[in-house]
């Protein structure tokens, strides 16, 4: 391990990688990216894998929005030997009430507004593009056909393969434990492998930025939030879009190999790392899914697994600096960290560069929650 | 082993292809695991976990038995979605 750095990320998920990859390539010499596990261990490795604008904030329409184009091209601009798997299915928003329908259409006349290829489908659109779907409670649905799915653990491993050509150090099974200050600057990194002195500091740890935060005595609200995921054996092809509904709260997509992936997460439930898998669950998911696509009864499910939202109190990402210490900047997606990925990373090492960043972030920084100038997203799930 | 022999039928992954993914860096059984999918598909690992174990022992020159494998998820076996949603909240135990 170098004894200094110039940046030090904090974070080997799709941000921490995505970030590094983007610092090298505005000219840092000496970044090292310290992750607690291995490569995708923690949010991203378990997340969903899907990528939506249908958002109802304009930060994260676009944020989303210019990210996708760069999914888009990603095999080609990170020089990748794989395919990271980005496919352009559509996600399919379904809403069950009046009150739903209405957020729906409000957060539509935002996309729009935003060049967000978005309609609003009658009952024999729906049917059409999803004949499995059981439209019985529908009461309004839309659809993007420019979102879709990657393979996070591709995506990852792109940014982590570039940013390692490019010199960046991956320092794997290495946790921090604490920071060296000198007055409101940084001066090193603790870890169980010894210390590195460097006066940057990106958190990209997702749901474990506010322990991290915490180290610095910084009282960060972005609280770990559990979501679970079941996965089917590959089905024959029956789901075109990722189907959002809002009235159970569920995202569920068939993937790349057939498999069908779905999840959601109980916010009523007490916040904090949790990785066990629930018997509730299970048994929830199982009723919430056969209801919207009854066809869903005969397939088997083979595996459950754990991970976490980072929830911050609006719904929308933390980004860049906080008033208190000097050098240290969040990169948090706050529940969609995989899908915006590719512009997080761009846009902190933009802000650690001391450059103007392709979208004003400053409404995403951490003081908004102090001064109460929250922007709440309505469409999570 | 043959390099073209097949070690994880579910995913069609071969002997080489593991050691190529060995030799870019994923050299433990969660990390294999996640990049190429072995012992993700229908039999969870049932066929692949025994041969993946005996490839990182060979690469890194450990005992099989001092290489730790994936996390063990439920189901213990596949289960229909429509028999999981029948069952009512408080026969759990049964």
């Amino acid at each position: 391990m170098n004894k200094t750095a110039d940046v030090v990320v904090i974070g080997g998920g799709s941000i921490g990688c995505s970030t590094a990859y983007n610092l090298a390539r505005l000219g840092f010499k000496n970044i090292a990216v310290l992750e607690k596990g291995y490569i995708c261990r923690g949010s991203t490795g378990r997340c969903a894998a899907g990528i939506r604008q249908q958002w109802g904030t304009e930060m994260n329409c676009l944020l989303s929005r210019y990210s996708i184009k760069q999914f888009e091209v990603m095999n080609e601009a990170l020089e990748y030997d794989g395919d990271v798997e980005f496919r352009q299915n559509g996600y399919l928003m379904v809403s069950y009430s009046e009150e739903e329908e209405k957020m729906l259409n409000s957060n539509l006349s935002l996309q729009k507004k935003l060049g967000i290829p978005v309609q609003i489908l009658t009952l024999d659109d729906l049917k059409e593009i999803v004949p499995a779907l059981n439209t019985e409670r529908v009461v309004a649905s839309s659809i993007c056909m420019e979102d879709g799915q990657a393979n996070p653990f591709k995506v990852t491993d792109a940014y982590f393969q570039a940013a390692k050509r490019m010199g960046v150090q991956f320092h794997t099974y290495t946790e921090v434990t604490g920071f060296r200050r000198q007055g409101r600057k940084i001066s090193a990194v603790l870890t169980d492998k010894g210390e590195i002195a460097t006066s940057t500091v990106v958190n990209a740890t997702g749901p474990y930025a506010k322990f991290i935060s915490q180290m610095l005595g910084h009282d960060l609200p972005v609280e770990p939030e559990r979501h679970q995921i079941v996965v089917t054996e590959p089905l024959e092809p029956f789901l075109q879009p990722l189907v959002v509904n809002f009235f159970h709260k569920t995202y569920c997509q068939q993937v790349f190999n057939g498999s069908v992936l779905t999840g959601y997460g109980d916010p009523g439930e007490r916040k904090g790392i949790n990785y066990s898998c629930s018997w509730e669950f299970a048994r929830q998911i199982c009723i919430k899914i056969t209801e919207q696509l009854p066809i869903m009864k005969n397939a088997k499910i083979i595996r459950q697994w754990a991970g976490h939202y980072g929830i911050s109190p609006d719904g929308q990402p933390v980004l860049g600096t906080i008033p208190e210490v000097d050098g240290y900047y969040l990169a948090l997606g706050c529940g969609r960290g995989f899908m915006l990925s590719p512009m997080i990373g761009e846009l902190i090492a933009q802000c650690v560069a001391g450059l103007q960043t392709t979208l004003a972030i400053d409404i995403l920084s951490v003081d908004r929650f102090a001064k109460g100038e929250l922007i709440v997203e309505p469409a999570v799930v | 082993m043959p390099e073209k022999t097949i070690i994880c039928r579910c995913e069609d992954l071969t002997v080489e292809e593991i050691r190529e993914w060995i030799d870019k860096g994923y050299d433990s059984f969660e990390e294999i695991k996640r990049i190429c999918r072995i012992g993700m598909g229908a039999c969870q690992g049932r066929t692949c976990r025994q041969h993946l174990i005996a490839e990182l022992a060979r690469e890194s020159g450990k005992e099989p038995a001092g290489i730790d494998v994936s996390t063990f998820r439920p189901p213990t076996k596949p289960i229909d979605f429509g028999m999981l949603a029948e069952v009512k909240k408080n026969e759990q135990n049964c």
